[in-house]
Order: C-alpha cells, then structure tokens, then sequence
C-alpha cells in the first residue's frame, strides 16, 4: 500500500521538521513546543486525568447536539420532501444556510437560555440539522419514481417500503449526512465553548491561551484534533465497508 | 489488372494486451486487416469482442501491444495521426460552447484564417442541418442533435479517414435510421473512409461496402462480407432481397460468438 | 393562487415568514434578549450613519477580502496540483476533507501565537477556512470532468497543456465556482472569528465587547448586517452559480 506510505510520511516528515526547528530554538516555546512534548503532554494529561471532566462534559454535548440534529434533520427531511410548497419556501434557506455566521446567535442563545449547556448544543444542534435535512432530501430524491410504482404493485406496506426500497437508496446521502453533522457538531460546540463558556474543551484551551499556558494549550488542541479526525476516519470507513456490500459506484 | 482503390489503413498481426487491477487481459487479435480509401468499412461482434479497442488501436488512442498498422503508408506512433477523426458513443459535445464553438474547436491550433474558419463551419453546418441552432447550447439540444454536433466537429477538420465508435448506439430506433442516411451523405459528400463499430447488424449491412465480423474475446476477424451495394444507397435498401440474405449471414456467424460472449467467465 | 405567487417567489416569502417568526419570538421572550425586527433595522440604520462603525466595517472588510484572495488562489493551486496527478490526489485528499471537519477555532491560538494580535491573524484566519472548501471543490471538479472529453480533445490532438487550458478548467469550472462560493462565506465567518479576540476594531470586535457589555442593540444590529451581507451575496453568487451550470438558459 504505497499510498499509506506516502500518507504516513505526509505526515512525519512536517513533524520531524518541526521537531528539530523547535529543539534549535529556531521556534521558541513560547510559540511552539516541540511536538514530542506536546505528544508528551498529552499523554500524562490523559494518563492523571487532569481534564476528564472537560473531556465528558464536551463529548456529551457534541452527541447531544449529534444525536438530536440527525433525528430532527432525518424527521424534517422527510417531512418536507411530501410537502413541496413548504420546500420551495425553504430552499433559499438551505442554499444560504452556512453563509450566516451561526455563532452571531450565541449571545442570544445565553440571554435565552442562561449559562448552562443548553447554548452549546443548540449551536452545534443548528449548525448539524440543515446538513441532515438536506442529505435527507437528495436520499429521497435519488429514490427512482419506478421504484415507488414497483413497491404498490407488489403490495408491500409503509414500512416494509420504507426498509427494503426508501432506505437502502436513501441511505449513502443519509451517511454523508450524518458525516457532516458529526463534524457540524463538533464545529458549533467547541466553537461556542471556546467563545464564551465555563466549562468543556474549548474554554479550557481558551483558558490555557489567557494564561499563557502552552504545556496544558498545546495537547488539549491536539487532543481534539486527533478526536475530530479519528471519529471522521472510523465514519469514511464504515461507510466505504457499506458501499462495499452494496456493490455502488 | 488492379481497378480497385488502394490501401488506407492496413492492420498487420496486431493485438492489443493490458494489465489491469483483474490481471492480464488479452482484448483484441491478432487482427489482419485492410480498410481501401473511400469505402465505408463497418465491424460487429458480441458485446466485449474488443471493437472499440481495435478503433482505439487505429486512432492511436491505445498503443498495440504487438503488430503494426499503416495509415496512408506510414505505421502509426503513439499521437492521433493527421487526417484522422473520431465520433464516439457517449456524448462528447462540450457543454459551456455552444455549438458553432464546439464545432471549430478542433480548428483553433491550426493555421487557418477566419475567412476559412467561417466557410467550413457553414458547410457542416448546412451538411449537420444545424444551421438554426448555431447558438444554441448542447445542453438545450436532443441526444442525435449533440451527436450531430460531435459529426460536425469532426468533419470540419476534413479527416480522410473517420472513425465512428457505436455513434448512435444511444439513440432510438427512428433517429438511428435517419442518422444512417445521413451518415452516407457525409460519406458521399466527403469522400472520406468510413470506419463504422455497431452492435446494430441491420445497421451494418445497409451502411457498410463491406462487414468484417468479429469472434468473442478475444476478438479476430471471422468473416468479410462484401454488400455490393451500389455508391448512392439509402436506409431503403432494407427492401431489397439480399438485405435479408446478407442480415442472416451476420446473424449466422454471430450467435455462437454472441452466446459465448454471454458466459459469465468472458466478462 | 397563493401557491403559484409562492412558487414564484420563494425568498420573498421566506423572508417574511422569517420576519414574522422574529417579532414573535420577541414577543415570548422579552426586551432582555431580543429587539423586534423594525428597532434592529432602525438601530442598524443609525449605526451605518456613523463614521466610526464604517471604520470598523472597513476594518473588517479589508482583512476579509485579502484573506478570500490568498483562499482562492491557494485552494486553487492545491485543488488543480492534485487534480492533474491522481497519486498525489489520492495521497492528500484525506488530509483536505479532515480540514473540513476539524474545528478550526481549536487551532486559532495557535494563529495569535504565530501571527500575533491583529491584522495578519485575522486574514491568516479567515484564510485557514476559506481554502479548504475551495481546495476540496477544485480536486472534486477535476476528477468530475467525463473522460469522453478527454479522449475527444485527443481524438482532435491537443497538446497536454492545451487539454489543461481548454477542456479541463472550463468543464471543472461550475465546481469550482460553487467552491469559491462556499469558500467565500467561510472566509467571512473566519475573518470575523479572528477579530473577536485580541482586536481593537472590526466587526467581529463590536460583537465580542456586546456580549461582554449585553448591548442587546448592537448585538442584533450587527448579526442583522452580517446575515445580510451573507445572504445576498451568496444569492448572488448562487445565481451565477446556476448560470455556470446552465450556459443558455
């Protein structure tokens, strides 16, 4: 697999590089450690502890803000898709969508909803759902109209359709649906957290950068780095393993 | 006392085998063959028989693996040949032109001036019946109009040899039949050789001077058969007799290759 | 009847659906956290009367458009560099699309450490998120391009360089536009997250000191600015975006 060799390098090589720049003092630590020590740093973090309840209370809201956006943007998807006035009033939404700023709602989001989590998920949770909604309507629009006609002819009920022809066709725009809202949620969450709040991830680092705290700054970014890309990773995976069965592409 | 036209293309042993992620496939030949200039050469076979490769093989588009083929006396190296156009299946029209661009593309490197530019898009224009629809874009036009743009595109470079790979093999029945005839009024008009790949033997055997039939994977010549239709036919010849006898010929040789081509270890 | 002018007319409907949705919300919720939408319009109107605002909005703007020109041409040159080399595509391209999930504000200590406080690392910022969409779309259009065309441009004998210049770019084009477009809100929300810390001026700066102060004005008037600039230019961007997809109607 030549490929992940060269991957694999794509990746050392930088890092080798910076490791030696930072050893010779060409990067100082006030701006960069060396990545061994970052690496380091991370290890005994996790090792003692030290941030377990940020690591919970930041999973916890990212699933939250997950779970809740992908049922929500599934349900509404559908919804809308046997609705079509109602689409046709949504669709410049959607296509805008991410052009808005989301996190200019935050404030109003805390005003509302006071300091606790609820502004975090409901961020990720807005950022998540349109995504979800709109996957969900190109899955249902990928679904031939023969195969609808194919299904009453054969007398299957709702929900046998449903499972054996909406869903199996439906189903890689649902992944890359879900893929988005995963990173969505991460995105809207750490985001806020990182803006204004007392507790989760992104406030620690915050709070590590405002105290000029590079030892604890530096592994918990890595931290979330290797999170974000390790769920995303596992995600492609699984959905390259059902592309796989389904014999696609 | 030699009356007949001389050789344009000439295939010599050839073969074409690649590698690929299924191991080593061995797709064409060995094939000897000759096309004569001006006539129009048709080639059938079961689907996979290595047609479109051994039109690849003659365009230069694929090297041969083994052999050698001669195009107006001279083998062919590894870059399309001067002379030489190319109409292929799948719609191959540019979208973002519209199709008085699209058909003088293939003009833009070559030292024409504009005055000839506009004159043999005309002509193609007027050949293509497209001259109503010179601003329109591709994607405002039928499946046999695009294909009729592709034509033009190819003819105003005024190939001496034309390559068509299954052209109308996306389009319906009618429009098949009328492209036909209006395929041998190019061939008329132009004065070109005509190399015509089809799955289609009606198609084959009202067209083509002469029929080469191809045997499954991997693909040699069976058979030639000559038509003898005279130089000003149309898609009515399928009323005359020998229509029928030279079809069944086709058929004939085709349906044990066409059966062995069906079994699941050729794909 | 009500259902064609809809039809007709989705966005005007929408807007005042969205209108209609904000005085509403305002009337459950109360003056502490919501200004109803004619205070907010007229407030915001008052604001863009002021020198000093549009010397924040320059601010912003400038640092904004460097950074979507450096987006642009890199993701260009990134997605083109690996568009024409399929091992160098398939090498990096996990690397771009983990761009795209990870949660780029982790990395903005890192942006102040490297670029200090101001203006460079607000555009590097807004950089950091505009490149990777334009970087993605542009790999994603190359390899979209139907071979047919190819092999046309070689049945016609054009150099490589020619089939580059004349088939590849204007046939990846459409994507690569609809990246631009992306890359463009990005960028904004980027730029504008750069300046919620460690900046004197710029918009995202009165944001950030609004919800430190709980000016509920300002925060309205200037979210209200930003989610207008965003829409009607990704509208606008949207439309042309259709015409690149359509040449001719």
């Amino acid at each position: 697999m030549r490929i992940v060799l060269y991957r694999l390098l794509a990746v050392l090589l930088p890092l080798a590089l910076l490791e030696i720049l930072c050893r010779d003092r060409v990067i100082t630590p006030l701006t960069l450690p060396a990545p061994s020590r970052i690496l380091l740093g991370l290890w005994t973090m996790m090792a003692n502890g030290t941030f377990n309840a940020a690591i919970l209370k930041t999973l916890t809201n990212v699933s939250l803000a997950f779970v809740l956006s992908v049922a929500a943007g599934i349900a509404a998807g559908a919804a809308i898709h046997r609705a079509p006035l109602l689409r046709a009033l949504l669709e410049p939404l959607f296509s805008t969508y991410y052009a808005i700023p989301i996190y200019a709602f935050y404030p109003l989001f805390i005003v509302v909803f006071g300091l606790g989590d609820a502004p975090q998920v409901l961020i990720g949770f807005m950022l998540a759902v349109v995504s979800m909604i709109v996957s969900t309507l190109a899955g249902l629009d990928s679904v031939p109209a023969v195969l609808g006609k194919t299904a009453r002819v054969l007398q299957l009920s709702p929900v046998e359709t449903i499972r054996s022809v909406t869903l199996p066709y439906a189903a890689p725009y649902l992944f890359t649906g879900v893929k988005l809202a995963v990173a969505y949620a991460f995105i809207g969450v750490i985001g806020a957290e990182f803006i204004m709040s007392g507790t989760g991830l992104g406030y620690e680092i915050r709070f590590a950068y405002d105290n000029l705290d590079n030892g604890v700054m530096y592994p918990l970014i890595l931290l979330i780095l290797l999170v974000a890309v390790a769920v995303n990773m596992s995600l492609d995976h699984w959905e390259r393993a059902l592309r796989a069965r389904r014999g696609r592409g | 006392m030699d009356t007949q036209p001389p050789i344009h293309v000439s295939l010599r042993g050839v073969t074409r085998v690649y590698d690929s992620r299924l191991g080593r496939t061995h797709a064409l030949g060995p094939i000897d063959i000759d096309l004569r200039r001006g006539e129009f050469f048709a080639v059938v076979g079961p689907s996979g028989c290595g047609k479109s490769t051994l039109l690849d093989v003659i365009a230069a588009l694929a090297p041969a693996s083994s052999g050698v083929v001669t195009f107006e006396g001279r083998p062919i190296g590894d870059t399309v040949p001067d002379g030489v156009g190319v109409v292929f299946q799948e719609n191959a029209s540019f979208p973002w032109l519209n199709v008085a661009d699209n058909i003088t593309f293939g003009l833009r490197r070559q030292p024409l001036d504009r005055a000839e530019i506009g004159r043999r898009l005309q002509y193609a224009l007027q050949l293509m019946g497209l001259q109503d629809f010179a601003q329109a874009f591709p994607s405002q036009l039928s499946g046999g109009m695009r294909q009729r743009v592709c034509i033009a595109r190819t003819l105003v470079m005024q190939p001496r040899l034309i390559l068509l790979d299954e052209p109308f093999g996306a389009l319906d029945q009618q429009t098949r039949l009328l492209m036909g005839d209006e395929l041998l009024r190019i061939w008329r008009a132009t004065g070109a050789t005509v190399l015509l790949i089809t799955h289609a033997l009606d198609e084959a055997a009202m067209l083509a001077d002469r029929v080469a039939v191809m045997s499954a994977r991997p693909g040699r010549i069976l058979e030639v058969i000559e038509t003898g239709w005279p130089r000003e036919r149309d898609s009515q010849v399928v009323s005359v007799p020998e229509f029928g006898a030279i079809t069944a010929r086709l058929w004939t040789l085709l349906r044990a290759q066409s059966m062995q081509a069906l079994r699941p270890e050729s794909v | 009847m009500i259902r064609r002018t809809i039809y007709a007319n989705p966005s005007l409907f929408l807007v005042i659906v969205l209108l209609a949705l904000w005085q509403i919300v305002f009337w459950l919720v109360g003056r502490n956290a919501l200004l109803p939408p004619l205070e907010t319009i007229l407030y915001l109107a008052r604001l863009l009367q002021t020198a000093r605002f549009w010397g924040h909005i320059a601010e912003t703007g400038t640092a904004f458009v460097i950074a979507l020109v450096i987006s642009v041409v890199a993701g260009l040159a990134i997605g083109l560099a690996l568009g024409v080399n399929r091992l160098a595509a398939e090498v990096f391209e996990p690397f771009l699309l983990a761009g795209n999930s990870v949660p780029k504000i982790a990395l903005y200590p890192i942006v102040l450490l490297i670029f200090g406080i101001g203006m460079p690392a607000k555009i590097a910022f807004g950089a950091i998120h505009g490149v990777v969409p334009v970087a993605i779309f542009t790999l994603t259009a190359c390899s979209n391009v139907p071979p047919i065309l190819f092999r046309a441009a070689a049945a016609m004998r054009l150099t490589r360089w020619d089939m580059i210049r004349s088939v590849l770019l204007p046939a990846a084009l459409p994507d690569i536009f609809s990246g631009i477009r992306i890359g463009f809100s990005l960028t904004l929300i980027g730029t504008i997250l750069g300046e919620m810390f460690g900046s004197q001026r710029g918009l995202g700066y009165l944001l950030m000191t609004a919800i430190g102060l709980q000016n509920i004005e300002v925060i309205m008037s200037v979210t209200l600015l930003l989610v207008l600039v965003a829409a009607t230019v990704n509208t606008l961007l949207l439309a042309q975006d259709r015409r690149l997809r359509n040449p001719g109607g």
